[in-house]
């Protein structure tokens, strides 16, 4: 079960940080960051930087390495948006 | 870390390296000269008719100054030689120039600490002249991990 309002954030985040091959219709719930949607280490930088702002939350290195795809972005907002 | 020891864990050489000395670095940000001899290769051709310091070469000098310096002194010490050194990549940056850099001159930059995070360092950086001119100014991102083979 996901939130749609919180999903589409996030699709509008990662929409910026896409390289020109890959088209914004290409991200799905279960796209891998780096291996589908090409996006370097730095832009995820950038993504979990503009998340961090978006949904005034703090992510820690764990929540880096564990940010595999954007199903898995969602799983972490929705924890620490929860334990705020 | 001493600015001499930090010297030392640079991972550059000459000609490519572009950084004299370090005369100030705290957790914010670090300032750092480098002399641009006119022996350098480049001006053999940059340009024919008359030597002037590229803009690459230019921003190389705020990112190893600005950039690198810092994030070496940002990382932990100890990680770094447990890890056997660091992997270092420019990711963005975005310059300005304003004045030519000739043959001979020396230049000062300031870097500026915008955020390092998850091992990627962003930076505001400035490069005045001997005159104190504002030579070139910009923002500039690039990854420091420590090597995998620790």
């Amino acid at each position: 079960m996901i939130d749609n309002n919180r999903y589409e954030s996030l699709r509008a985040i990662i929409k910026i940080y896409l390289p020109e091959d890959v088209k914004a219709s290409d991200i799905n719930e279960d796209s891998h960051f780096i291996n589908e949607l090409n996006i370097n280490s730095a832009h995820l930088v950038d993504i979990v930087l503009d998340v961090e702002d978006a949904f005034d939350i703090r992510l820690e290195n764990e929540d880096m390495d564990q940010m595999q795809t954007v199903k898995d972005a969602l799983q972490i907002i929705d924890s620490k948006v929860s334990a705020k | 870390m001493t600015k001499k020891e930090l010297l030392q864990k640079l991972p550059y050489k000459k000609p490519f390296l572009f950084v004299d000395e370090i005369t100030a670095i705290d957790e914010n940000g670090a300032k750092g000269t480098f002399l641009f001899n006119e022996d350098l290769d480049f001006y053999k051709g940059h340009f024919a008719e008359k030597a002037v310091t590229p803009g690459v070469i230019l921003t190389e000098c705020c990112a190893q100054i600005g950039l690198v310096c810092l994030g070496i002194y940002l990382l932990n010490d100890a990680d770094i030689i447990a890890h056997g050194g660091i992997q270092i990549g420019l990711s963005s940056s975005q310059m300005d120039f304003y004045e030519p850099v000739f043959p001979n001159e020396k230049v000062l930059v300031v870097s500026e600490k915008v955020y390092f995070r998850f091992n990627k360092l962003k930076c505001k950086v400035k490069m005045y002249n001997a005159n104190e001119e504002l030579v070139c100014k910009g923002v500039i991102s690039g990854m420091l991990k420590m090597n995998e083979n620790g």
